[in-house]
């Protein structure tokens, strides 16, 4: 549960193109960190090499080590697939299973990794991984209908509720909210904030005013030109980002004198 | 409703420009002529059989009546794309699976493109390959199979000496209708949106969970769609049917080794038409409605079975 992930002189490739340089970051366990940054500055391949997600892309490979309480994910025999089921993952449009039923979403996690489980146990995971997400009152009463029946937000918070069913140690959200309206958004950030009880949480968010809310701690990302990789600027405490950052690029992404 | 009634204010006529006007129409007249062409079709083929249907049943060919001359042929037509539906959907599905999922770039282009090129051989070239080719070299797996596996109605033999069996019938079949069920399982794979697959593949799926979570189900419909179309294409074929199949009339069975067999409706009407005259050519067509009514009803249901989780499909 709720692992710190420790990642050193990271860089990340695709094929002979560096997209993220020298990262070097310790994340906390049991908080939210929040990644912000403009458009491809690398925050979400950073995100997505976490949990090796960016590995889907042909030719994409990382150098340096992200490590998880000590263990090195990118190991020689560790296979990604485990990482994965370490590290859940929430994207940035909501991507229910479109042919499942909302019970059959949230239970996808576990019946793949097999796990024999009788049918009350995972009727009482389910209805406790949809309350984890503050669905579990909107569709208590359709669980067998499909999940492409909800609103964006509820599809939103039933991929939060397929995530936390496996019981993670981190959870990855890209732009959680970004596809979603204010009070959607409202309910994913309260989410967030009961759920870094439980979890890591990792959040890259292009909205400022959402990283001050719902961090502890921010990273800065940015880079010096197009084509040239992205690099981690300044990694604070989200109080003295947003109030007094170190860096002059910080201040002046974070009150809009950008560029 | 009760203070505001104003009957002469009428709502304004919408703006339409004539290009938009020349568009619609002309959709509308395409749409309706395939209707036209449908019902054309769907008449000739009754009127033309009402001769047959009504005729004494001596004078009908085989001198038992239209139904008893249609029904083996329906049979062994039913039959024969059942076979090739049964063996190319699999493995169009996998051949699919692999050009989308599993093959490098390079490799699945080269190779879907060859896969393609299946569709585009004339079914004469699949005749002469399955009556010189393929079914010589079947034969000894029918012997063995009469001897290991006579026990099954399938091989109960004799096993056919020249390999000109049902079963032979069907592979050829099956190999002509590979492409079309390969190329449109291959299209929906591919379709198969990025957000699903990393949905599966964010959970801790392996490739083949992914596969299985995301991709099947949404190119489930098309995959449908796909073996409809090869069965329609296998109902229909003739000409290597014609070439390939060694058969005997009024012959019912499911004994798919042997060297009798009965034929199917499009390679019967093709092997009996230049001989026919008279009530002969309305009992030929009258068949030839047999089958238009079967691939009508194979794609009806077909059809029901895709929307009856239309809910489920991800197409909303």
């Amino acid at each position: 549960m709720a692992k710190r992930i420790d990642i050193s002189d990271l860089n990340i490739f695709y094929g002979n193109f560096r997209a993220v340089a020298d990262v070097t970051v310790s994340i906390e366990p049991r908080s939210v960190t929040a990644l912000i940054g403009p458009s491809g500055c690398g925050k979400s391949t950073f995100l997505r090499s976490i949990n090796r997600m960016h590995e889907v892309l042909p030719g994409a490979r990382v150098e340096g080590k992200v490590a998880m309480d000590g263990q090195d994910l990118y190991g020689p025999d560790v296979d990604p697939v485990d990482v994965r089921r370490q590290v859940g993952m929430v994207f940035q449009r909501p991507n229910p299973f479109p042919t499942m039923s909302i019970y059959d979403n949230v239970a996808a996690g576990i019946r793949l990794n097999a796990r024999k489980m009788s049918k009350t146990d995972l009727d009482a995971l389910v209805e406790r991984s949809l309350q984890g997400a503050n669905l579990w009152r909107e569709v208590r009463d359709r669980l067998n209908r499909p999940a492409s029946g909800l609103s964006g937000g509820q599809q939103q918070r039933l991929c939060i509720a397929r995530a936390i069913a496996v019981e993670p140690d981190v959870l990855l959200m890209d732009e959680p909210a970004s596809a979603l309206d204010p009070i959607s958004t409202l309910a994913i950030e309260d989410l967030m904030t009961e759920l870094k009880e439980r979890f890591t949480i990792v959040v890259v968010t292009h909205n400022m005013q959402q990283a001050a809310r719902v961090s502890e701690q921010t990273g800065f990302f940015n880079l010096s030109a197009a084509g040239q990789p992205g690099r981690l600027i300044e990694f604070n405490s989200t109080e003295k980002i947003f109030s007094n950052p170190d860096e002059k690029a910080t201040e002046d992404y974070i009150s809009g004198r950008f560029g | 409703m009760t203070t505001t009634s104003a009957p002469q204010t009428r709502a304004p006529r919408a703006v339409r420009r004539l290009g938009d006007r020349l568009f619609a129409g002309s959709a509308r007249g395409a749409g309706i002529a395939i209707l036209l062409v449908l019902a054309g079709v769907a008449g000739f083929l009754v009127v033309d059989s009402i001769p047959a249907l009504v005729a004494p049943p001596q004078d009908v060919p085989g001198g038992e009546g239209v139904a008893a001359y249609i029904a083996p042929l329906l049979f062994g037509t039913v039959l024969a794309a059942a076979i090739a539906v049964v063996v190319a959907t699999p493995l169009g599905v996998a051949i699919a699976l692999f050009l989308t999922h599993y093959a490098p770039r390079r490799l699945a282009h080269g190779l879907g493109y060859v896969v393609d090129l299946l569709a585009a051989i004339p079914s004469i070239v699949y005749g002469f390959w399955g009556i010189f080719w393929l079914a010589p070299r079947l034969v000894p797996f029918y012997e063995w199979a009469e001897e290991h596996l006579g026990f099954l109605p399938f091989f109960a033999g004799p096993a056919s000496a020249t390999g000109r069996t049902m079963l032979t019938a069907g592979l050829v079949l099956a190999v002509m209708i590979l492409p079309i069920v390969s190329a449109i399982s291959r299209e929906v794979f591919s379709q198969v949106p990025t957000l699903h697959r990393e949905a599966a593949l964010a959970l801790g799926a392996t490739r083949w969970e992914m596969i299985r979570l995301a991709v099947l189900p949404y190119g489930r419909s098309g995959v449908i769609g796909g073996a409809m179309l090869g069965l329609g294409r296998a109902l229909g074929e003739t000409l290597a049917i014609a070439l390939v199949l060694s058969v005997s009339a009024g012959t019912v069975t499911f004994n798919l080794i042997s060297s009798t067999n009965p034929s199917t409706i499009a390679a019967n009407i093709a092997l009996q038409f230049p001989e026919s005259s008279g009530i002969d050519v309305n009992t030929l067509i009258a068949s030839g409605l047999a089958l238009f009514v079967v691939t009508l009803a194979v794609n009806v249901i077909a059809r029901a079975v895709v929307n009856r989780r239309a809910d489920f499909s991800g197409a909303n």
